[in-house]
């Protein structure tokens, strides 16, 4: 074996995000140290494994069977690694071996054969192969037809449960009480796959999960069990998981490790694989639910809640080592043939982001809509879990505290559960509830309902206390060790309100006097049995003692962290702080890092020198500074959960390296900013901060609407709404000033039709010394993180990018910036307007420096050590090729939710494509998103007069290229007006035929462009059923004018055929 | 709110932890091991092989789901690995008060107050852990304030002799019979043999099974110094020259190693966890095994006529020795397993197969 291709999974997605890139990451760090090169073709750009030196060779193309044969065509690989790349990587795989592909170039598939994945994923087929080894499946039907799903559900009785097979993270599936629920949601299941189960619902079981681990000679590991917290009938993706299990006997833990093992081998699994059962919580029986056949998203959390790393194991099985022939990589002397033991218990907690969207369901169930995760690490349940909600950073601090969440019905709350439901708990023990009450409504076994009840009885004695002097160190360490922060103890024994941030202090030096302070802990794998090197860490209360001790030689820099991915915020950050620790290390400092995500490759142990796996917090990164005494903190290369921790880090004397934190507060800070810039002379949209009602009305009257309102210290949009009109105005204020009660929320005037330019850009003492230029194919109003962006910007004015520049040049200057700082420009008619400035990496920092070849991190990184840097000689210009990056969105996951965009950002994860020329790139950008080229039939529907305008042409060109055009009647009118030829289909809500419902459903359309009417959130029902049921029948739809414009113009100037195939590197 | 009752454990080192009780408020000696497993408390507690020890949980939160209730079957506690508790002592970090099963009867504070053994939690179990890594497995002693009690060093005393049954006992009515030396057996060997048909003699560590008739011999696992065991050994000796098949489990193993003339020793701290990884010697197979030893085989000193069966592939110490011609093998772990991986129970057929062939 002397070449090997890797699939990625592509863009983020529900169901499907960062974890990949850690497993993607291990499998080439392992074939690197075989010294097999390896090829890898991921779109995704803002990866770590996309990063220079981690695969030899790396293509930016979609993952899918037409462009992989090309690279294999190309490439001729030796072998294929399927597994490391999720569900995207192993479809292709199937399909490429189903074409005959992989044997026609003689293509060997590495680990687990084909064959066996697809009778994994067929689930009548493995019912029956699983049954043949007496291992016990739900009762279940496979059918093709909704007639046979119901006599099937005759069979069965209700509520049942459907699942499509083939699908994402349970795509298509759910429960249904009666006929008409199973005859909706069949429908919809057979949108996704020809084939749907129709099974016996197991609600209220436990729901537990395996990572086994199987090598050539046949010899079985169980890496890690997990319980889920939460019973079957919520996704594992969705559920509070712990891990190991808490409440299963040494009986029930091991027979289902032995039913694990005896799968494995009958599967023929070569590397890993997770298999997740149900647990009848009054006896011992069982039912395997699930086999997943390759590195998982619950792979990738029990590699990082054991240690042992599975993806890396799993891609050196795949080259036929035996586990017994590998060695533990945490203690480096015993074996990888072993099975983990922990001494410290781990939550991961789903994070959700469902007020984002419009019209979502906030229930869960048994499809994914969380868009990232957190994993706290304790020595007891309490301590774990209050850790891991407040890692979740939605501002709650923990179990208990959480003054702004309320519930109407707390029994509902409990029995039909949202994103909200464990704090539902703490309110239905304000309320008086029993733990075996909770127990009925929630089927959450009593273990985990007693410990919280714990954490809550501890509040109350608590809130007892009115000074902290009244409290004895013995309290004191008992209420630490349930993980209840500074926060949480000012909140209840000092009673006062608002951010507490004077009170915190108080309550650290109280507790620093008392000498309750938390103790570091390694996790190696063996429960302290053997000596171990480890520097993988996590602190605690349970403990006398400290693993390490701390150099304190000046010689250490602190990279904190990103935090759960977001919408907003999430691989990208990973790959920047990846980078600034790389780089630290590189010129001599010990990089430490602190984060919590176990999806991340920042927190894998290897690319740190040391790992605090644990808060992003004041409290806790102060614990941690305490503790290394560092050269400094580096807090702009984590997103904004680091950038906003640079003055009470600063304020407590904490070397901030980089740009100080006063320039970051005159960044952040609306107000300051604003004074700056007209000090400056740089204009800016104009705004007004929200003081009282009538100014604003005032405000609005001089600017007119529509106006854009937000309150400050914002990222991706949270609670930014266009308003259109006074009530609007009224009714969206409220709700931001509640989002934030810190800081003032600013009503500004929105311009239309203005295009947005991003300048990503370090400087040095003020100096800009690299900037790249960017613009956004759509008009200003779609967050900028869910444009589709071109760099270098293609259709600027030469006067602009001059002012750009000249403007960066002044404020770097100005707020004397010393590191990565991103700008965010509104363009019209050469009038430039800053509308963003943020003093850390942005999103498309990784983006922009793969595009460019100049690593901006590593670059930033070395001004902030203060070494002295070259000045790159490159410039965007030098450039013979471009960069698209185009947004992924999720859409299909969030049930009902409106697929518009707006200025709040609704796309879970995004890619960046090279190529030659604007439309070539774009194509290849949006083909890796999920668009597809559609074969004849356009369904336009075009909104307003200006966005039928501007599709006009495309319509045109389509029409000559011989597509079908169908339109809604506006449209077909518009059409017909200026000679161009469409079928006129019927609004939804029409009972006349054709209507478009009707072609949608029946897939005749294989592209939808909606164009929403204006830029409020509620749009017409009729427009909202076409966009929903797009999404919902999987057809490619488009929502922007611009974008859309832009892409009917790349299909038809280019085929499939006419796409470039070509490395990284060949650029 | 729990009533506190403070205790201390402290080692013969001199360090001292401080804990709050959840046992039985009575001082108590041992010597001090930890067990790295992360279930199976009611399983190893019972485990004859603790007698005389002050058991360390690595994993803290323990008490989760309770203690079963004392259901007989065959003569035995279903549940339980013997009648009684037989650790000195148990050690843990976060104890639950609450516990949740359908299968459990009472908590494990309970239990362990009805057996009156002393339990500690609210000690750093994994400082603990590493001092005895460090040190080695050290006596050590649980005292609460006003009954001060002296070191013991429960290797100088014959355990094996508190352990095991004191008449002959018989089980299951199978043409096969095989002849049980119990040096503190687990029930589950009991029911591995009786699942496989078997009529099985119980007989004590000492006793002369030389006018028992029998089809094959096995000797069980116990607690302490293998060497303690001289009776044992001796029989065994007698035992050897015949061609019986024979098999042996955890001081089984040792005890064979002695009467065929090898040598074992104390490790610094033993094997006690549910992860230890075996490999059968000339092969690629491996298994993750049970384990609960403080003394193992010294590879060094096997005979001519012997071979290492299996070997750790963490430490490279004997997991298992076989005799090179004659049908006679024994383990250092746990293939009956209870707690811990059920991997290895493979064995159990294997030697049932040269019994019966």
């Amino acid at each position: 074996m002397k070449k090997v291709l890797v699939l990625g999974s592509g863009a983020l997605k529900i169901g499907e995000a960062g974890e990949f890139d850690y497993s993607g990451s291990q499998a080439l760090k392992a074939l690197r140290e075989e010294g097999i090169y390896s090829i890898l073709i991921n779109p995704n750009i803002a990866t770590v494994q996309t990063s220079e030196g981690v695969a030899d060779k790396i293509y930016f193309l979609p993952v899918t069977p037409f462009f992989v044969e090309k690279v294999i065509r190309k490439e001729k690989p030796d072998g294929i690694l399927l597994a490391f790349g999720g569900q995207t990587a192993l479809n292709c795989g199937v399909e490429l071996f189903r074409n005959g592909i992989l044997e026609k170039y003689n293509v060997k598939v590495l680990g687990t054969p084909v064959s066996a994945i697809m009778e994994t994923e067929d689930r009548e087929l493995f019912a029956n192969k699983l049954h043949s080894i007496d291992v016990k499946t739900p009762k279940s039907v496979a059918v093709t037809s909704i007639e046979d799903a119901l006599k099937a559900s005759d069979e069965l009785g209700f509520p049942i449960i459907v699942r499509a097979a083939y699908t994402l993270g349970g795509q298509g599936s759910g429960f249904c009480n009666n006929r008409e629920e199973l005859m909706k949601l069949a429908d919809k299941a057979f949108s996704y796959s020809n084939q749907i189960l129709v099974e016996e619902s197991l609600k209220g079981w436990k729901e537990v999960e395996y990572e086994v681990v199987r090598d050539q000679y046949d010899n079985c590991i169980t890496v890690c069990n997990m319980e889920n917290f939460d019973p079957l009938g919520i996704h594992t993706g969705e559920s509070i998981v712990v891990a190991p299990s808490q409440t299963l006997t040494n009986s029930e833990y091991h027979k289902l490790r032995r039913l694990s093992i005896q799968i494995v081998r009958s599967v023929g699994i070569v590397g890993e694989c997770n298999v997740q059962y149900a647990l009848d919580p009054y006896s011992e029986d069982y039912r395997v639910i699930e086999v997943n056949a390759r590195l998982s998203r619950s792979s990738a959390l029990a590699s990082k809640a054991t240690g042992y790393p599975l993806a890396f194991v799993a891609a050196k099985l795949a080259l036929g080592y035996g586990l017994h022939e590998l060695k533990n990589s945490v203690t480096r002397t015993t074996t990888a043939f072993f099975e983990p033991a922990l001494d410290y218990i781990v939550v991961k907690i789903p994070r959700w982001d469902l007020n984002k969207f419009n019209g979502v369901s906030k229930e869960i169930g048994s499809s994914m809509k969380s868009v990232g995760e957190v994993m706290a690490i304790g020595r007891s349940f309490e301590e774990a879990i209050q850790k891991g909600l407040r890692m979740v950073g939605q501002g709650t601090h923990g179990f208990v505290g959480n003054t702004d969440i309320a519930f109407t019905d707390i029994e509902k709350a409990l029995s039909e559960p949202t994103d909200m439901r464990i704090y539902s708990i703490a309110s239905a023990f304000e309320a008086g509830f029993t733990v075996e009450r909770i127990h009925e409504l929630t089927r959450i076994d009593n273990w985990f309902l007693v410990k919280l009840k714990s954490i809550f009885d501890s509040m109350k004695m608590l809130e007892g206390f009115n000074t902290l002097e009244e409290i004895d160190s013995e309290t004191l360490l008992k209420v630490k060790q349930q993980g209840f922060s500074d926060f949480q103890l000012a909140r209840f024994v000092l009673k006062t309100s608002g951010n507490l941030k004077e009170e915190l202090l108080k309550v650290r030096d109280y507790r620093l006097k008392m000498h309750v302070i938390p103790h570091v802990k390694q996790i190696d794998t063996l429960a302290a049995e053997y000596p171990a090197k480890t520097n993988y860490l996590y602190l605690t209360y349970h403990g006398i003692e400290d693993d390490i001790i701390c150099e304190r030689d000046n010689k250490s820099v602190i990279v904190l962290g990103s935090g759960a991915y977001r919408i907003g915020s999430s691989v990208e950050f990973d790959w920047c702080s990846v980078n600034a620790l790389e780089t630290a290390r590189k010129v001599g400092y010990r990089g430490i890092m602190i984060n919590f995500n176990p999806e991340t490759v920042s927190t894998d142990y290897d690319t740190c020198d040391r790992l605090y796996f644990d808060e992003l917090s004041f409290e806790r990164v102060m614990d941690i500074i305490d503790l290394e005494q560092p050269h400094g903190v580096i807090v702009s290369t984590g997103g904004q959960i680091a950038n906003n921790l640079a003055m009470r880090l600063h304020e407590q004397k904490v070397p901030i390296l980089g740009t100080a934190p006063e320039s970051i507060d005159n960044a952040e800070n609306r107000h300051k900013f604003s004074s700056l810039l007209d000090e400056l002379d740089i204009d800016q949209p104009r705004w007004k901060e929200l003081s009282n009602l009538d100014d604003i009305h005032l405000f609005v009257e001089e600017v007119g609407f529509p106006v854009l309102i937000r309150p400050s210290y914002v990222l991706s949009g949270a609670a930014m709404n266009v308003v259109s009109n006074m009530s609007e105005l009224d009714f969206f204020l409220t709700l931001a000033a509640k989002v934030s009660k810190e800081f003032p929320v600013v009503v500004s005037e929105f311009i239309q039709n203005a295009k947005e330019i991003e300048i990503d850009a370090v400087a040095g003492n003020g100096e800009i010394l690299a900037y790249a230029i960017s613009e956004h194919i759509e008009f200003a109003g779609v967050h900028s993180g869910d444009a589709t962006m071109v760099f270098p910007a293609q259709k600027m004015y030469f006067e602009t990018a001059r002012r750009i520049k000249r403007i960066s040049r002044d404020i770097a200057r100005a707020l004397n910036i010393s590191g990565p700082f991103n700008m965010q420009f509104l363009a019209k008619d050469n009038d430039i307007k800053v509308i963003e400035c943020n003093l850390r990496a942005s999103r498309s920092f990784p983006f922009v420096s793969k595009v460019i070849k100049v690593n901006f991190i590593e670059l930033a990184t070395r001004v902030m050590l203060g070494i002295p840097v070259v000045k790159p000689e490159k410039s965007a210009f030098d450039l013979d090729y471009i960069g698209v990056k185009a947004s992924q969105f999720s859409f299909s996951r969030l049930q009902s939710a409106d697929p518009v965009l707006g200025v709040e950002m609704a796309s879970t994860g995004e890619v960046g494509c090279i190529g030659e020329n604007y439309y070539e790139t774009l194509l290849k950008a949006m083909l890796s998103v999920g668009y597809r080229i559609p074969g004849k039939n356009i369904l336009l529907s075009t909104g307003d007069a200006r966005s039928k305008v501007e599709l006009l042409q495309s319509a045109r060109m389509l029409r000559e290229r011989g597509f079908n055009l169908f339109a809604t009647r506006g449209t077909a009118q518009f059409l017909e007006e200026n000679g161009v030829e469409s079928t006129m289909l019927h609004w939804p809500d029409e009972d006349l035929k054709p209507n478009v419902l009707d072609y949608l459903k029946e897939r005749k359309i294989e592209l939808v462009i909606n164009i929403p009417k204006d830029l409020s959130k509620t749009e017409l029902a009729n427009d909202y059923t076409i966009r929903r049921s797009a999404v919902d029948f999987n057809i490619p739809l488009i929502t922007n004018a611009r974008l859309a414009s832009a892409f009917l113009y790349a299909i038809c100037r280019f085929d499939l055929e006419d796409l470039v195939v070509k490395s990284w590197d060949e650029y | 709110m729990n009533p506190v009752r403070k205790a201390k454990l402290i080692l013969e080192d001199g360090t001292t932890f401080s804990g709050i009780s959840f046992g039985y408020e009575q001082s108590a000696a041992g010597e001090v091991v930890f067990n790295t497993s992360m279930t199976g408390y009611p399983e190893s507690l019972t485990d004859p092989s603790y007698a005389g020890q002050i058991l360390v949980a690595t994993y803290p939160l323990i008490g989760n789901y309770g203690v079963p209730s004392e259901v007989r079957e065959d003569g035995m506690l279903k549940f339980f690995e013997s009648d009684l508790i037989q650790v000195t002592g148990l050690i843990v970090s976060d104890y639950s008060f609450e516990f949740s099963h359908w299968n459990a009867g009472e908590s494990l504070s309970n239990w362990l107050i009805r057996n009156q053994i002393p339990a500690l939690y609210g000690i750093d179990t994994r400082a603990l852990t590493k001092i005895i890594r460090e040190k080695g497995a050290m006596l050590g002693k649980i005292v609460f304030a006003e009954t001060e009690v002296d070191f013991v060093d429960p290797n100088l005393i014959n355990l094996v002799d508190q352990v095991s049954c004191k008449e002959v006992i018989s089980y299951g009515n199978g043409e096969t019979r095989i002849l049980l030396i119990d040096c503190g057996v687990k029930n589950n060997i009991i029911r591995h043999f009786l699942k496989r048909g078997v009529t099985l003699i119980r007989v004590p560590w000492d006793y002369d099974f030389s006018a028992e008739e029998y089809d094959g011999l096995f000797i069980s696992n116990g607690p302490g110094n293998p060497k303690m065991c001289e009776a044992t050994i001796r029989h065994l000796q007698v035992a050897l020259k015949e061609d019986k098949p024979i098999f042996g489990i955890c001081l089984g193993n040792q005890l064979i190693a002695l009467a065929s003339g090898a040598d074992t020793y104390k490790l610094k701290y033993g094997h006690r966890s549910h992860n230890q990884p075996v490999i059968q010697v000339g092969t690629n197979r491996a298994f993750v095994t049970s384990q609960n030893h403080g003394f193992a085989i010294d590879n060094d000193s096997l005979g001519a006529e012997w071979e290492p069966f299996f070997l750790n592939l963490n430490d490279g110490t004997n997991e298992g020795i076989r005799h090179k011609s004659r049908n006679v093998f024994s383990v250092q772990f746990h293939p009956e397993a209870s707690s811990g991986p059920t991997d290895s129970e493979y064995l159990f057929d294997d030697f049932l197969k040269l019994v019966r062939c």
